[in-house]
């Protein structure tokens, strides 16, 4: 891809509810400072009608698009996020923020607890998918943005789209729902913990005290293993792999590497504890299995308020997220006659299609926004 | 990105089966259209009616162009997507040829009465004198036009005629508040159950 240094993007950080204002959990706990790393292209238009929050999945960052100088890396959804493409910077403002408890810039475990000097480790608290959408709405006041144009994500991304259009239907004039449900199910939940334990019973985690000290890289290798295997799909993984062995004519009747996939999870963990915390994925991880819009109320009565307008996705192969769960929305959205727009893409590539599958993603969103600017035009 | 299609169909280019529908259905309904196809008769309602609507399609590329033409629909299958809708929500249910798809269309009609105050349902008539012809000259089970698919390779599961629908409304108490039979391009007055390619009805129970 071509690199312009015009269209760099560089982080921008965020820092609110100093002590003693600090930010009320779910849980009660109180935090403070916070700080948001975020990051913003295209322009916010004169009457602040145009921006859009992008939200991130379990293990994405604030940047979302472009270049960061210096690198060759384009940001996480850069093939739906730019000048001309689905999420258009040359029409919208789009903005996303590492969410609470990440590693990537926001305030999270392995940020320093201003009481202690040192990084907060498990003292930091739990939180919910509430408290990451909450913070977020500080970062937009402080932007300056009433409502936005849309409030879009996959995966733990989803579930923040959901969070925000019940939490603050003002604020949003539409929500884009991608491979999500309205609540992580049993099997979901079971996916965590195995992860989970994979960390916790690495040595090396020291109950989550391995600052400066070796890292759980083992446990969150092993984390990251099963964590793919969700991601991807049974066919998926028969086309990429199959039986091929890596770099051998037979079996080796041994326990070194036989099999390609085998060496494909292996390297794709192994990298991913060069840029991942394991106590952000042991707290985000948690957020996601706390997630449960009905844990109050029945879904219909949840959406009762919601006042935006909803574009929901699901993916046909998607087994983390199957499209069974996602339908819950749409169905509960329509009780509440909320304009609501569904689609199930086929697709082949399991719950990695949300990034995946650009074309039909990029269509369908491009022209919902189209309709969702127009209408703010003219409402 | 997507290529360019154009918003709205001008009325004089759509066949007469959807200028009929846009002519019957009153202005500022709420529509629901079931197996919406791409979207042209739902975009027809809304800028020659004003009318605000929604539809079910369960061809996923038809999803992308109703979505291109500006219109909130769900893709999935009509015979299980109604139970979502509170009772009487919309002034009128459509089901443009749509009947002789579903799995149980008894269910989905008394359903879309339910949610629906009218439905405009629109069926082919497969005893039209030329599909007769067929079956009587030919001995073979017809293939038209209209009704351009082999047994073995059709997405219609049911067949009927108009003098079915009708026997079919007496059957279930549903008033059939206006009947139209209509051809190619033009409407059937005579005999409509043997010149009608396709039959007109707006119901209300």
């Amino acid at each position: 891809m071509e690199q312009n240094p015009v269209d760099y993007v560089e982080t921008q950080y965020f820092t609110f509810a100093e002590p003693p204002n600090e930010l009320v959990l779910k849980s009660g706990v109180k935090i403070g400072p916070v700080t948001l790393a975020y990051e913003t292209t295209g322009k916010l238009n004169a009457a602040k009608s145009n921006a859009i929050l992008i939200l991130h999945a379990l293990t994405g960052d604030a940047h979302v698009t472009g270049f960061h100088p210096g690198s060759t890396k384009p940001g996480w959804w850069d093939n739906m996020v730019g000048p001309g493409k689905a999420f258009d910077t040359d029409k919208y403002f789009i903005i996303c923020s590492n969410v609470l408890g990440s590693c990537k810039g926001s305030t999270g475990p392995a940020s320093i607890n201003p009481n202690t000097g040192k990084p907060y480790g498990l003292a930091f608290p739990v939180i919910s998918i509430r408290d990451m959408v909450v913070a977020q709405r500080q970062l937009i006041d402080h932007l300056g943005i009433d409502q936005l144009l849309c409030v879009a994500g996959g995966s733990m991304g989803g579930f923040q789209a959901l969070k925000w259009s019940v939490l603050y239907p003002e604020r949003v004039r539409s929500s884009i729902v991608i491979a999500a449900g309205v609540r992580h199910s049993a099997q979901q939940i079971a996916f965590n913990v195995v992860a989970r334990q994979a960390i916790m019973s690495d040595p090396d985690w020291n109950g989550g005290d391995y600052y400066g000290k070796t890292i759980p890289a083992r446990g969150l290798a092993l984390a990251r293993m099963m964590g793919h295997i969700t991601y991807m799909s049974d066919k998926s993984m028969q086309e990429k792999f199959g039986r091929k062995l890596i770099s051998k004519e037979r079996l080796g009747y041994d326990f070194s590497l036989d099999f390609e996939v085998e060496n494909y999870l292996k390297y794709r963990g192994d990298s991913f504890v060069q840029r991942f915390d394991a106590n952000s994925w042991l707290y985000l991880s948690k957020a996601l299995d706390y997630f449960d819009l009905t844990a109050e109320d029945d879904l219909v009565k949840v959406f009762e308020t919601v006042q935006s307008s909803f574009l929901v996705i699901a993916f046909t192969s998607d087994w983390l997220y199957p499209p069974y769960q996602t339908k819950e929305i749409v169905k509960a959205l329509k009780t509440n006659d909320v304009d609501v727009s569904f689609i199930e893409i086929q697709s082949d590539y399991g719950h990695d299609a949300f990034l995946v599958e650009v074309e039909g993603q990029a269509q369908i969103i491009s022209h919902f926004l189209n309709r969702m600017q127009g209408d703010s035009a003219r409402g | 990105m997507a290529e360019k299609t154009p918003l709205v169909t001008d009325l004089m280019q759509v066949n007469l089966i959807f200028r009929t529908i846009v002519d019957l259905v009153a202005e500022k309904s709420k529509v629901l259209d079931l197996g919406c196809g791409d979207g042209t008769l739902l975009s027809l309602l809304i800028r020659y009616k004003q009318c605000t609507g929604t539809g079910i399609e369960i061809d996923e590329k038809a999803i992308y162009q109703c979505v291109a033409k500006g219109l909130a629909v769900s893709h999935g299958n009509i015979d299980t997507g109604l139970a979502d809708y509170s009772s009487k929500r919309f002034d009128y249910v459509i089901l443009s040829e749509t009947i002789q798809q579903v799995m149980n269309p008894r269910e989905v009609i008394l359903e879309s009465l339910r949610i629906g105050k009218k439905i405009v349902v629109v069926i082919p008539n497969f005893c039209h004198i030329s599909a007769r012809l067929q079956l009587f000259f030919r001995g073979r089970v017809p293939v038209t036009k209209e009704l351009p698919f082999q047994w073995y390779d059709t997405p219609n599961l049911s067949f009927l005629s108009l003098k079915d629908f009708r026997a079919f409304c007496r059957q279930e108490k549903i008033k059939i508040i206006e009947a139209r039979g209509i051809s190619t391009n033009h409407r059937i007055f005579v005999m409509p159950n043997l010149f009608a390619k396709v039959g007109l009805f707006v119901l209300e129970k």
